[in-house]
This record gives structure tokens, C-alpha cells and sequence, in this order.
């Protein structure tokens, strides 16, 4: 049998309320709320997110495979996937792929994913833009998700795959140049008649594929860009609409490429043992995934889901969002910029940079951060051993407001953080304004980009406030 | 093994100090020249009576080259010294050091900082390439840590705690005000700072030390030599240095509200000087007010307050001018400004003029019977730092 093992999504904090639109321009704008990622997230580090949770919710399972599937990678030419590699620690000899580009990437890498052999860590992430008062700035939405696909013996499969109906067709119904600020569309009806055959056609195939019937699919996902096409064709394919997953839009918005993955993530988050799922993508043609949820899921716990990380979003100002997306330019701080980091000191402590390992004095206990060849308590050499921060959580002993210091978005709010069980380091806190930072309060790690300097992303942790709907 | 000081084995024969200001109008080289011809005329010297010479510089110019080209230093030895803000304290505890060996006769160290030029307020560092995952804060933004810790550790109200810290701006101003080499010349209340906008944590702009140009210069031979220059000398009694080893940023432990690189100076220096109470000794101090909540926190470390007793003994006023140990009596850091390679210097240059009654009427401290001057300079943050006490006298023994 081969499956999901584990599931994860990532919603980042901050939300635009969609109504600040039109408040601000008089037009644009909708109801509900899309997820914003802070300007010190990327795919890179949305992914990175998503990956960690997916891990988490499958203890013990370990990905032969990393692919990430991006229409708005950090990079091009260098693979982004190395990046969550390291952040998540995974050996040299699991590979990291890009799946980068078209929207259909992530559908297709986890479609490939359900096929292939070996434990594969899935990864989709988007950042999705428009021009302001634009349809696809406030139907858009920033995220990630990731999926741990593989076979029974990998580990407990909460969801068999159990096969799928494709229906490609070329045609320019949605499409963006490299580099472009926004994404252009053909007249909106054509794609609502140019999808309709393909997602019957798909249905059709998936069904015969799974010898299944219409009336046997307990729960369908529709995943698309193309609004009307999700809403008014997917009614023709027979499914109940009470049997329809919220795709998100309300709540996240359209994540693009990741937008399938974390449909479903959300769905399996909640879902109980014997549902039959299809998943369906709309982008340059459909594609149906066809998945039944099996025993193993009533023991399912995911690290954080996407509901509740729906649940403990705060808001930001429509023009937070406008600066962050660089659509307002504002006065930066009259200081220089920071330099490039090094690429040859970067790789020699990937572990430290991108892993967030520490090392313990083997004599001492002491915890050092960053990881040191000498120990501060009695002088040991070369007696450390590596120490895995990134899920340790920890308290803010002190803080303060930096307002002078280089950010792309200032103040820097700064804390020095001791870590439960041990080790101290000076961080910044990420998604936390200045007036939610006290001594005492509570953090966690976050892989973050704290800038960008002559086109290199530096990546490094940060924490941020450990957040509970309840 | 040991720390054995070379107390009485050294005398300070001439110093000399520029403006510090912004000198729009002045090079690094000038400035250097200004220094140095004034401490050579102080001591009552030619430059090619001078042996050796170091040159205390942070960020405006590397090697000797940058102090023997300006000033044609011909077939002496200069060497340049970089060790943060104690820089210019560095200079002169390693030329003192070369005098008391015995290598040289006479040495000068020279420390100058031209800060104005880079385009930006404040100090910027020189980029070294790293792995990118350093802190980013400012110095303004570390130092701020220490007021929140300090109020919570002693059970003080964060208000009161940081009204405190005002007070010390005012009295820095203060003296500044009497200081015609000052970079800021005004006085200011601590009322008036505590209205001003935060720029990192409860600290505004007044909180932080005034970004200066400027040059200072010290004249050192053997003490038993200091006769031939001058019936008026000062004695080094004691040259303390620690760098620490950054334990603050990664030792639960540390608790900011003290900085132990200091106290270990301190108590270094005290030992070498055979201080044993600093309060009955030291006549007038020059510390390292960066940002006022560091004066706080090193009142305590330098044993001149009991330990969460120093912002009451601000709020009494035990080192304004008229206070029991006037502490910055011409403005510290804070009002005449912190050229960073020339400040331990001009911290030494204040203590040459107190103790040999040279300061100004209007700043003079009052005649307390105590013979003893301390520098106290410091680099870095709180819990990474490096730490320079040094004791002079004007007595032998």
C-alpha cells in the first residue's frame, strides 16, 4: 500500500483583511482574508515550515526524496530544495529537487510522488501577487504545505493512493514572464469553457481508473486559479456540495502551486478513517487524484494544522502589504546595508546557519550557540557533541526595540532567548510587533530570510511567540 | 605567573587633546598632526626625541603608515592598534609597557578617529565575510537590554530605573557644558530626555554617546626619568585589560545587569595599584558612558555602588562635579563624544588635568585629599566585551 504518511502546512501569520482594499482605493478588494507571508518569508523558508510539520506528524519516518515545487522560487539555477534540506537535516544522500514554474508543479510532484517508490517529502510553496486592487492580490495567498508520501513499510499510511485521471491541453489561459511584478489572463470565460471537457474527462478517467463511482467519493477538492471554473464546472461532476472541502479561499486564499497540497493537508488534518478523497487541479489541463483515508488516521496528530494556524492569525495594514510586496516603497533607515554573507563561511556551518545545531560540552552539559570547538565552563577541546535546537522552544529573559538598526521592515524587535534544558543565543523575533514582546514570553524557532545583500538570501533562525488557539 | 602591574615605573611627561566635534573641515591626518603637536609641546619635546610610537585607530585607516606618513616619523617604530573602544586605552597600555621593559626611553601613543566621513550616523563596522548569522543590533539596541533586567533583578520600577539613567545624561551634559573641547556644549534634564522618542528599547538618541572626530596623545618615559621633562608628572599605578569571551550571549547565567569584563578589570587594577577601597581612594573616574544605562551598570562594577544601589546613588548625585566621586567630570562619552580610537585617551587626558589642578574652574572637582585617578574603557556589548582600567597618580609610592 502506498500513501501519505504525514501532512503539514504552513499559513503565515499575518492576514489582509481583504475589505482594506477598497477602503483604500475605493475599489478592489473582497470579502474574507488572504494570508500574507512576513518580508522575512520566502517559498524557501514557506516550504522549510510546511516540511518540519510534515516530519513531525510522522515520527520516525525518514525521506529518501525532497522535492519543492515553486512558481516563485528565491532562486533559479541554484535549488532551492537544498535549502529546506539542510534545514531540516536531512543527510547527503537524500536527494532535493526543484519542481519549479508552471502551477501544475505541485499537484504533478506529489501525483509523481504517489507512483514513484521511496519515502518522498513533497513540498509545495507560493507567494502570490497582483497589482493593487487587482483580482489576484486579494484572491491570492501566501503558504506552503508538504507531504511525506511512501509505502506502508516506510511508515503508517493515514491515506492510500488509489489512482488518478488526467486530461492535458495546451492553451494560454493564465501566464507570467520571469521577472514580471504580476501574472496576466485571457478573457475570463474562455477558461471557464476550455476547463469544463478537461475536468470532465479527468472525473471520468480518475473514476474508471479507481472503479469507482460518483456516489463512492465521500469528499472532493477542486484547486485552481480560475475561480469560476472551480465553482460552476466542478457542480457538473455530480459531487454533492456538502461534500465539497473548503478550498481555503476565505480564510488563506489561492496558494498556487501549493494550493492542492494544502487543500488536502487540511482536509487529512480533520478527516476520518474510510473517506474517499479526490483531489482535483486545475492548471493547463486537470489532473485527479483519488485517495482513501485508512485505519492509521484516527491516531493521526498534526503538528500545528492549518486550521488552527487559521485560528491564531493577527492582521496587518493594507499598506504593511503594499511595502512588504515593494508595491509603496518606503524610507529604509539611513544606514548601510549588510554585507553579503560568505558563501565558503556559510557552508562551513550549514549545521549551525540552516540547521539551527548547536553542540553540547560532553564534560560540562553547557549548551553552545552557535557550536564551539572549546568549551566556555572548563576548557574542554574537541569534546562537543551536536545539539539540534529547531524544536526546542524557549523564554525571552530580555528584549528590546531596535529602531536604528538596518531591517527590511524596522523596528527589529530583538530578545535574548534560554532554551528549555539549556543554551542561550541573541535572536530576533519574528512576526511579533513591539508592543506583544515581555520578559517570560514564550518562543520557538523559525527558519527565516533576515535579508537579502547583492542577491544572496541570508537565511538564519529566528524565534517567534509560541501561539494556541486555546 | 601573575598580574604584577608596573606601578611607579612609568610617568605620563605630556598630553594633548583635540576639539571633539564633527570636523567637517579636518582630515584624519590633520587631526593626528593636531594631537600629536600639542602633547610634543605639553611634554616640552621635539618629535625625534620620541622613540616609538603607537597609533590607536578602530575604522579610519590602517597600519603605522597612517600616523608616520603625516607626520614624517622617520626610521622610528609605529604600530597601529585596533581593540574596539578601548583602542586608544590599548595604545597607551602597550607603549607604557615598552618604556617600563626597557626597549625605549621615551613613546608616544596617539589615538584618532575620523567617524564623519562614512556618510552614516553612528558607527559602522568593517564588513568582515561570515556566515551571515550574526546578531544585527546596534550597540544602542544591546545596551538597552540592561534596563529591563536591571528593573526586574532589584525589584525597581522600570520608570524610576530609567529616569536614572536620564539623570546621568544630565549630568554628563552638564559637565559637557563646562568643557570647551566638548562636542555638546548644552545642558539638558532628565525630564526632557525621558519626553524624547525611544530608538531602542527605552533609550532615546540623548541616552547614546555623541559620534565625534577627534585625536588625543600621551607622552610616556621611565618614571625615574620624568625629572628631565617635568616637576609635574602623573604615575601609571595600574594598567588592567580582559577581553571576555562573548559567555554573556551564550550562558543562561548571565543576567545583564553587570558587566563582568569590567569588574574583572577592576579588581585587577585594584590589586596592582594596592586599592582597597576604591570609593575613599579615587578622587575623580572617567568611565565608559556609551549609553547611560552602561554608567549605571559599571558604578556597581567598578565598586564605586553596592550592587542595585547605583541608580540611587545617581538619583543623589554622588558623581555630579559637587558629588562624593565625580565620575565624567568633562562630559564622558556621552557629551564630548566618542571618536573611538581617541576616547580612552581623552578619558586619560581628563585625569591629567584634574589631578594636576589644570581643568578648568568651572569643572574642577573639589580637594578631597584622595590622589588617584581611574579610567575605566570598555568595547563591545554587555556580556561580549573587552574591558581597560587604568589608575594613575600623581605621587610616587
Amino acid at each position: 500500500m502506498r500513501g501519505i504518511i504525514g501532512v503539514g502546512g504552513h499559513v503565515p501569520h499575518h492576514r489582509l483583511d481583504r475589505s482594506e482594499v477598497a477602503a483604500f482605493f475605493g475599489k478592489g478588494g473582497g470579502r474574507g482574508q488572504r494570508a500574507v507571508a512576513s518580508y522575512d518569508e520566502d517559498t524557501t523558508t514557506m516550504g522549510a515550515a510546511a516540511a518540519r510539520r510534515a516530519l513531525a506528524s510522522a515520527p520516525g519516518v525518514s525521506p529518501a526524496s525532497l522535492w519543492f515545487s515553486t512558481s516563485t522560487p528565491a532562486y533559479l539555477e541554484k535549488t532551492n530544495a537544498t535549502t529546506i534540506h539542510a534545514s531540516l537535516r536531512l543527510g547527503p544522500s537524500v536527494d532535493a529537487l526543484d519542481f519549479g514554474g508552471a502551477l501544475r508543479s505541485g499537484a504533478g510532484a506529489l501525483r509523481t510522488a504517489l507512483t514513484a517508490g521511496g519515502p518522498t517529502l513533497v513540498v509545495a510553496a507560493d507567494q502570490r501577487d497582483g497589482l493593487a486592487t487587482s483580482s489576484d492580490e486579494v484572491a491570492g495567498g501566501d503558504g506552503a504545505a508538504a507531504i511525506l508520501v511512501g509505502d506502508a513499510a516506510d511508515g503508517p499510511v493515514i491515506a492510500e493512493y488509489l489512482g488518478c485521471g488526467i486530461a492535458t491541453d495546451e492553451f494560454l489561459e493564465r501566464w507570467r514572464v520571469p521577472g514580471a511584478a504580476r501574472s496576466r489572463s485571457w478573457e475570463e470565460r474562455f477558461g471557464e469553457v476550455t476547463y469544463g471537457p478537461l475536468m470532465t474527462d479527468a472525473w471520468e478517467a480518475a473514476l474508471a481508473a479507481t472503479g469507482l463511482g460518483v456516489d463512492d467519493i465521500d469528499r472532493l477538492a477542486v484547486a485552481g486559479t480560475h475561480a469560476r471554473a472551480v465553482s460552476r464546472n466542478a457542480r457538473r461532476l455530480g459531487v454533492a456540495d456538502d461534500r465539497r472541502i473548503d478550498d481555503l479561499s476565505g480564510t488563506v486564499g489561492n496558494l498556487g502551486t501549493a494550493h492542492p497540497l494544502a487543500v488536502l493537508t487540511a482536509a487529512l488534518e480533520t478527516a476520518s478513517p474510510g473517506e474517499t478523497i479526490a483531489l482535483m487541479t486545475l492548471a493547463d489541463g486537470v489532473e485527479v487524484m483519488v485517495l482513501r483515508t485508512t485505519d492509521a488516521i484516527a491516531d493521526f496528530a498534526p503538528a500545528r494544522s492549518i486550521a488552527e494556524q487559521i485560528a491564531t492569525g493577527g492582521s496587518i495594514s493594507y499598506a504593511q502589504f503594499l511595502s512588504w510586496r515593494g508595491l509603496v516603497a518606503v524610507e529604509p533607515p539611513n544606514r548601510p546595508l549588510p554585507n553579503r554573507p560568505s558563501a565558503a563561511a556559510s557552508h562551513r556551518r550549514d549545521d549551525w546557519k540552516f540547521g539551527f545545531v548547536g553542540s553540547r560540552d560532553r564534560s560540562t552539559g553547557m549548551i553552545h550557540l552557535p557550536p564551539a570547538r572549546v568549551s566556555e565552563k572548563g576548557g574542554a577541546v574537541d569534546d562537543m557533541e551536536p545539539v539540534p535546537m529547531a524544536e526546542t522552544p524557549g523564554t525571552v529573559v530580555s528584549f528590546t526595540i531596535d529602531k536604528l538598526v538596518y531591517s527590511p521592515s524596522p523596528p527589529v524587535v530583538f530578545a535574548v532567548v534560554d532554551f528549555d534544558g539549556g543554551g542561550r543565543a541573541p535572536l530576533e523575533l519574528a512576526d511579533c510587533g513591539p508592543d506583544e514582546v515581555e520578559i517570560g514570553l514564550r518562543v520557538e524557532p523559525t527558519f527565516r530570510r533576515l535579508f537579502t545583500a547583492d542577491e544572496i538570501h541570508n537565511y538564519f533562525w529566528k524565534v517567534q511567540p509560541v501561539r494556541s488557539s486555546e | 605567573m601573575g598580574s604584577h602591574g608596573i606601578k611607579d615605573q612609568v610617568a605620563i611627561i605630556g598630553m594633548g587633546c583635540t576639539p571633539f566635534t564633527e570636523h567637517w573641515d579636518k582630515s584624519l591626518d590633520d587631526l593626528i598632526i593636531d594631537a600629536a603637536h600639542a602633547t610634543y609641546a605639553s611634554a616640552g619635546i621635539a618629535q625625534e626625541q620620541v622613540d616609538a610610537f603607537w597609533f590607536g585607530t578602530s575604522q579610519s585607516a590602517a597600519s603605522g603608515l597612517a600616523m608616520g606618513g603625516p607626520l614624517k616619523i622617520h626610521g622610528k617604530p609605529v604600530t597601529r592598534v585596533e581593540n574596539y573602544c578601548t583602542t586608544g586605552s590599548e595604545a597607551m597600555r602597550n607603549a607604557a609597557y615598552a618604556v617600563a621593559s626597557g626597549a625605549y626611553d621615551v613613546v608616544m601613543a596617539l589615538g584618532a578617529e575620523k567617524v564623519k566621513d562614512g556618510g552614516y550616523q553612528g558607527l559602522n563596522a568593517f564588513p568582515i565575510p561570515t556566515d551571515g548569522t550574526q546578531r544585527t543590533l546596534t550597540a544602542a539596541g544591546m545596551f538597552s537590554l540592561i534596563l529591563p533586567a536591571y528593573a526586574e533583578k532589584f525589584g525597581v520600577d522600570e520608570d524610576e530605573i530609567r529616569y536614572a539613567v536620564a539623570k546621568i545624561a544630565e549630568k554628563n551634559h552638564f559637565n559637557g557644558a563646562r568643557n570647551p573641547l566638548a562636542q555638546f556644549r548644552r545642558e539638558t534634564s532628565a525630564e526632557q530626555i525621558c519626553q524624547m522618542a525611544a530608538v531602542a528599547g527605552r533609550l532615546s538618541v540623548f541616552d547614546c554617546a555623541g559620534v565625534a572626530d577627534g585625536a588625543a596623545a600621551v607622552i610616556m618615559c621611565r618614571a625615574e626619568d620624568a625629572h628631565k621633562y617635568t616637576d609635574d608628572a602623573l604615575y601609571v599605578k595600574a594598567l588592567s585589560f580582559v577581553a571576555g569571551t562573548g559567555a554573556g550571549s551564550l550562558d543562561p547565567e548571565y543576567d545583564y545587569t553587570t558587566l563582568p569584563e569590567c569588574k574583572w578589570a577592576a579588581d585587577d587594577a585594584y590589586a596592582q595599584a594596592g586599592v582597597t577601597s576604591p570609593r575613599d581612594e579615587i578622587a575623580v573616574a572617567e568611565v565608559h558612558d556609551c549609553f547611560t544605562p552602561t554608567e549605571l551598570v559599571l558604578m556597581e562594577d567598578l565598586g564605586f555602588s553596592d550592587p542595585g544601589q547605583a541608580w540611587q546613588d545617581v538619583l543623589d548625585g554622588a558623581f555630579a562635579l559637587d558629588g562624593r566621586l565625580p565620575v565624567n567630570s568633562d562630559g564622558g562619552l556621552k557629551a564630548f563624544g566618542h571618536p573611538v580610537g581617541a576616547s580612552g585617551l581623552r578619558m586619560l587626558y581628563e585625569i591629567w588635568l584634574q589631578l594636576r589642578g589644570e581643568a578648568p574652574e568651572e569643572r574642577r572637582i573639589a580637594d578631597h585629599g584622595r590622589k588617584l585617578g581611574l579610567v575605566h574603557n570598555l568595547g563591545g556589548y554587555p556580556g561580549e566585551m573587552v574591558s581597560f582600567v587604568g589608575i594613575y597618580g600623581t605621587k610616587l609610592g
